[in-house]
């Protein structure tokens, strides 16, 4: 499936009525695809000469009933996202957050840390910026957490794929582990445990870069180029994951799965979370599994703290991290955020 | 001669960014050096949060994503 044939094309050249005209209509294209993607991905699994109900066929329902569906709802995601994003900037994000000392500052820099668009390959410049203008660390965390742990692309594929229930749980929770472990991790008085150079610098102040004005058109353009740049990225990773998905979902039998995951193995959530951490991907990869394993009877508890510690605790992170922050700070981060991922999985085992 | 330096840690957009002041200022015919900064205590000590950013003479202009041609051509020719 190629993404860009439904959105309008080539984006220099087009006047505006063609993005106020294309973009809804591109909308609606893609919505009436998505409702029909049943049929579709049924009569596709019917080409293949396995039986329907066998684990091969099963597997391959998944794998082609999911692949078209995740590509769909993460353009859509991903176009909406980047269109309310280019209200927010790390700028912007810095000076609200500079003047909020009290409480109420972690909460905020964990809903700005969903709004505000950043790649992880600038966090260390952001972390210093909002370090040297007297963020405090714990606010700057609350901030870092939120941002990859209740990202929209995780929300909406939840959303799409698993429902609206376990979407929402998903979305209050992660967000309450941002805005506590923030507030723990203040609490403990860690900037000591920055590396020197850090603790002595003092970054020179944000270039006063003049405001830009963006039009509508602006907006939807940066919409569009988020989706080529991200789709163009994580497709793989998509594959990869609906591809593991699919082969739980059509050869692990129930019986194991209640073993291993079960809400009954109290270790079950612990082991989640030591498996998840290493693992690298994104919320767009680990969704799809997340999926199978809920429809195999995983409990919902250590669901969730998989799925959490693989988005929001990944080692490739951790490293670009190691920069500024010394192991020691670096251990005692992973542990209190893997502490209130663990609380969330028990809790959800014992009460569901 | 202008000095134009782009600041990111070596990511896919910050080469694409680089690229495109050197073609930019090859179709302008303006001469420029084009230095990277990919040291993270440089970047934010120029006050760049998000990346790519660029200062052109030891000017920051843009900082955050891909700049705008138009934009990067005015810069150049300014």
């Amino acid at each position: 499936m190629t993404i860009d044939t439904n959105a309008p094309s080539p984006p220099r050249a087009a006047p505006d009525w063609l993005w106020y005209g294309g973009v809804p209509a591109a909308g609606v294209v893609l919505y009436l695809l998505y409702g029909q993607l049943v049929p579709i991905s049924e009569w596709v699994t019917s080409q293949f000469p396995v039986a329907r109900d066998s684990h091969t066929g099963e597997a391959i329902a998944f794998f082609v009933y999911d692949v078209p569906k995740v590509l769909l709802l993460l353009t859509g995601i991903v176009f909406v996202t980047g269109v309310l994003r280019s209200w927010f900037s790390p700028e912007k994000t810095r000076a609200i957050l500079a003047g909020k000392r009290q409480v109420w500052g972690y909460p905020l820099a964990a809903a700005l840390g969903v709004l505000t668009p950043f790649c992880s390959c600038s966090s260390v410049p952001l972390f210093i910026g909002f370090v040297s203008a007297g963020i405090p660390l714990g606010v700057t965390f609350s901030f870092l957490i939120a941002g990859p742990m209740v990202g929209p692309v995780g929300l909406g594929l939840l959303y799409g794929l698993v429902g609206w229930q376990i979407a929402t749980l998903y979305l209050v929770f992660g967000f309450t582990i941002a805005t506590v472990a923030g507030i723990v991790l203040g609490r403990m008085g860690l900037e000591r445990y920055l590396q020197d150079w850090v603790r002595e610098l003092n970054a020179g102040p944000v270039g006063d870069l003049p405001e830009e004005r963006l039009t509508m058109v602006d907006r939807l353009k940066i919409g569009l180029e988020q989706v080529r740049e991200i789709v163009g990225k994580v497709w793989i990773w998509v594959l990869v994951g609906i591809g593991i998905g699919a082969a739980i979902h059509g050869y692990v039998p129930e019986e194991m799965m209640l073993r291993i995951m079960g809400g009954e193995a109290w270790w079950s959530v612990p082991a989640a979370v030591v498996v998840g951490v290493p693992m690298y991907t994104n919320a767009a990869g680990v969704i799809p599994i997340v999926e199978a394993l809920l429809g195999k009877g995983a409990a919902l508890g250590t669901t969730l703290a998989f799925m959490m510690s693989v988005i929001a605790l990944s080692l490739p992170e951790m490293i670009i991290l190691k920069q500024v922050l010394t192991l020691r700070l670096i251990a005692i981060f992973i542990a209190v955020v893997a502490s209130g991922i663990l609380a969330t999985g028990f809790l959800f085992n014992a009460i569901l | 001669m202008k000095t134009v330096k782009v600041y990111g840690p070596g990511c896919k957009r910050c080469e694409t960014t680089e690229k495109m002041i050197k073609d930019a200022a090859s179709r302008l015919g303006v001469e420029v050096a084009v230095e990277k900064i990919t040291d993270a205590r440089s970047i934010a000590m120029a006050g760049v949060m998000s990346t790519p950013g660029i200062a052109v003479d030891g000017k920051l202009v843009h900082a955050g994503g891909l700049p705008d041609e138009g934009k990067l051509d005015g810069w150049l020719s300014a």
